[in-house]
């Protein structure tokens, strides 16, 4: 985050020409969240509600008052380009970082004081980027640690076994003998087992292969078919698009866009990822001016985010 | 035959040294804490031993039942504060806040016991006895008995790390604290755990020491604390059994010093502890204990 990392080829290409209607497994997601717009009607309170967060690291400020609210059932995906502050926005709801200012409400309850551990007993459970797998420890241990504190629910190592049918098999390896998928899903699987209320996932797609990542995210609807919320940060805003029943775009620590994805053009996410000053910012959010970036990240940094779009391969 | 005895006595003094060693290992391995103090709080454990000896009259063999749990308890609390604090402001600074405990049981024996050597008389005959194997092979019984100690310790360590809950998050908050916390666990208190167990391994070893030698107060820091990091590290960093190995080639190095020359003895040791420091770095088991 404190460095301009997303510049040539290691970020996403960032859209496609029609964004989501959906194609293929994708669209089992898409209906079913489709299903419920009351969800996020008035009546029905938040799970996880983020207010005016602000995260510092050091000097930088990551995050400048970002806000969000996600309503029981949803899929809520932030996407934003490589140092946009998603997945500090992500650890710091899982407790990983000290937020300067703003709060974190879980079912109505602050959580912003509790301790990581305390939120993961409490049903907020993260799959941090780059799985962070217990190297030293098989599969099955993994997923044992992870349903060491677990809530009463649907989730079992048995039933993680049952979605990922290659698992069982080799669950006496260690992980640090896994392809990056395999890692991936016992890292879901890990995360699972502990039975969240809501289900953080910190770019799942980070160092996979496209057609892995594919299999990885049509994996969500059996996972939501269980009742959780789930919170996603994503690089790859076009995966996001599909799978998400609603989406917040950051740029440079700032809320650019933020809406249903029915409810917004490509050019609109386009430009609230790049921060474009034509952007046309969906659902209530201004477009972002260039003035409005507070000084914090040099100008030659959007500059070569520009000049880096080509769309370029994802390294796999 | 003086050869073999020396090998013989040399393998199992490797089991004291074993003793020393695996606390050492345990805590460098889950917290990356190089516990500086680690020879002092055997000593502690000693004392400790001989007060409750004193007390309560019961015979110094008997006496770990007591001072295992005191030393642990001890442990988790000292991992709780003190050395978790440390820990909270670096890696380095573990070992200047380890090292000034050392001083500090150090000066603090000197000033409120004494400067004399001291043992845990062992009363029962058949303990200090010893058994010959033909006319030049001597055991004594002591030192078998400390070796078994040493075995079952790190088999029973072994099992829990492997197979028990409590060991599988002791594994899993060395492999990776962060991704241990959001999986619920409270590293803090894994560390705590660990610590408890280091120590009372300690107590073990300042116990058999006791018994086997004598001890003053500075016998920790010039004695265990040093053989406990030359057998880690013959053995291997963060290796349970390679303290084993390392204890029983350190032993059978300084035995054959010995048997070269007696003021050599501790020499030898140290230098097949350099020998291994130059050409094996890792240690002679490269691998994890968690194997």
């Amino acid at each position: 985050m404190s460095s301009p990392k997303g510049r040539g080829g290691d970020w996403t290409p960032p859209l496609p020409a029609n964004p989501p209607q959906g194609r293929g497994t994708s669209d089992e997601g898409r209906s079913r969240l489709e299903g419920g717009p009351e969800a996020r009607s008035q009546q029905s309170e938040p799970l996880l509600e983020v207010r005016d967060l602000t995260v510092h690291h050091g000097q930088l400020r990551a995050l400048d008052r970002v806000s969000l609210r996600v309503f029981p059932g949803e899929v809520y995906a932030i996407i934003g380009a490589n140092g946009a502050g998603k997945s500090t926005l992500l650890r710091t709801i899982a407790g990983l970082h000290r937020p300067t200012d703003g709060a974190i409400l879980y079912d109505g309850k602050d959580m912003t004081k509790i301790r990581p551990e305390r939120r993961a007993t409490g049903g907020i459970v993260m799959v941090p980027e780059g799985r962070r797998l217990f190297g030293s420890l098989t599969v099955e241990e993994n997923l044992k640690v992870g349903a060491t504190y677990a809530r009463k629910g649907p989730w079992t190592i048995e039933r993680v076994y049952e979605i990922f049918a290659w698992m069982k098999d080799r669950r006496t390896q260690r992980t640090a003998q896994l392809s990056g998928g395999e890692q991936q899903a016992v890292a879901i699987g890990r995360a699972l087992v502990a039975n969240p209320r809501v289900l953080l996932l910190d770019e799942l797609s980070l160092g996979l292969a496209p057609v892995i990542v594919q299999r990885i995210y049509a994996m969500l609807p059996q996972i939501l078919s269980t009742g959780l919320t789930v919170l996603l940060v994503e690089q790859d805003v076009s995966q996001a698009l599909r799978v998400a029943s609603h989406i917040q775009c950051l740029l440079e620590g700032h809320t650019t866009l933020e809406g249903r994805p029915s409810e917004v053009t490509a050019e609109q996410v386009e430009a609230a990822y790049f921060g474009l000053p034509g952007g046309n910012g969906g659902a209530g959010s201004p477009p972002v001016s260039r003035g409005g970036l507070g000084g914090i990240v040099p100008p030659e940094r959007t500059e070569a985010l520009w000049h880096g779009s080509t769309p370029s391969s994802r390294a796999s | 035959m003086a050869w073999v005895n020396a090998i013989i006595q040399g393998i199992l003094t490797g089991g004291l040294y074993a003793l020393f060693a695996c606390g050492l290992s345990l805590m460098f391995g889950v917290m990356k804490v190089v516990n500086l103090a680690h020879g002092d709080l055997a000593v502690i454990g000693a004392y400790v031993a001989l007060g409750v000896i004193t007390v309560t009259h019961i015979p110094a063999l008997w006496s770990f039942v007591i001072v295992v749990p005191i030393m642990a308890v001890l442990g988790y609390a000292l991992q709780r504060t003190l050395i978790q604090a440390a820990l909270d402001r670096g890696v380095l600074i573990t070992l200047l806040v380890t090292f000034g405990l050392s001083v500090v049981i150090e000066s603090g024996l000197l000033q409120f016991i004494n400067a004399d050597s001291h043992s845990l008389g062992v009363g029962e005959s058949i303990i200090t006895g010893s058994f010959s194997i033909g006319s030049q092979i001597q055991i004594p019984y002591l030192l078998l008995l400390i070796f078994a100690v040493a075995v079952v310790v790190l088999l029973g360590l072994q099992y829990f790390l492997s197979l028990s809950r409590y060991g599988r998050m002791i594994r899993a908050v060395a492999d990776d604290q962060e991704a241990a916390q959001l999986s619920g666990i409270d590293y803090r208190h894994v560390f705590g755990i660990a610590a408890a167990i280091a120590f009372g391994t300690v107590a073990l070893a300042g116990i058999a020491y006791g018994m086997y030698s004598q001890f003053s107060p500075t016998t920790g820091t010039d004695t265990i604390l040093l053989f406990a990091f030359a057998a880690v590290v013959i053995g291997g960093l963060g290796s349970l059994w390679g303290t084993l190995l390392g204890g029983i080639v350190l032993g059978v190095a300084q035995q054959i010093g010995a048997q070269i020359n007696q003021a050599d003895q501790v020499l030898a040791g140290y230098i097949v502890f350099l020998l291994v420091l130059a050409l094996r770095p890792q240690g002679l088991t490269a691998r994890r204990a968690q194997s």
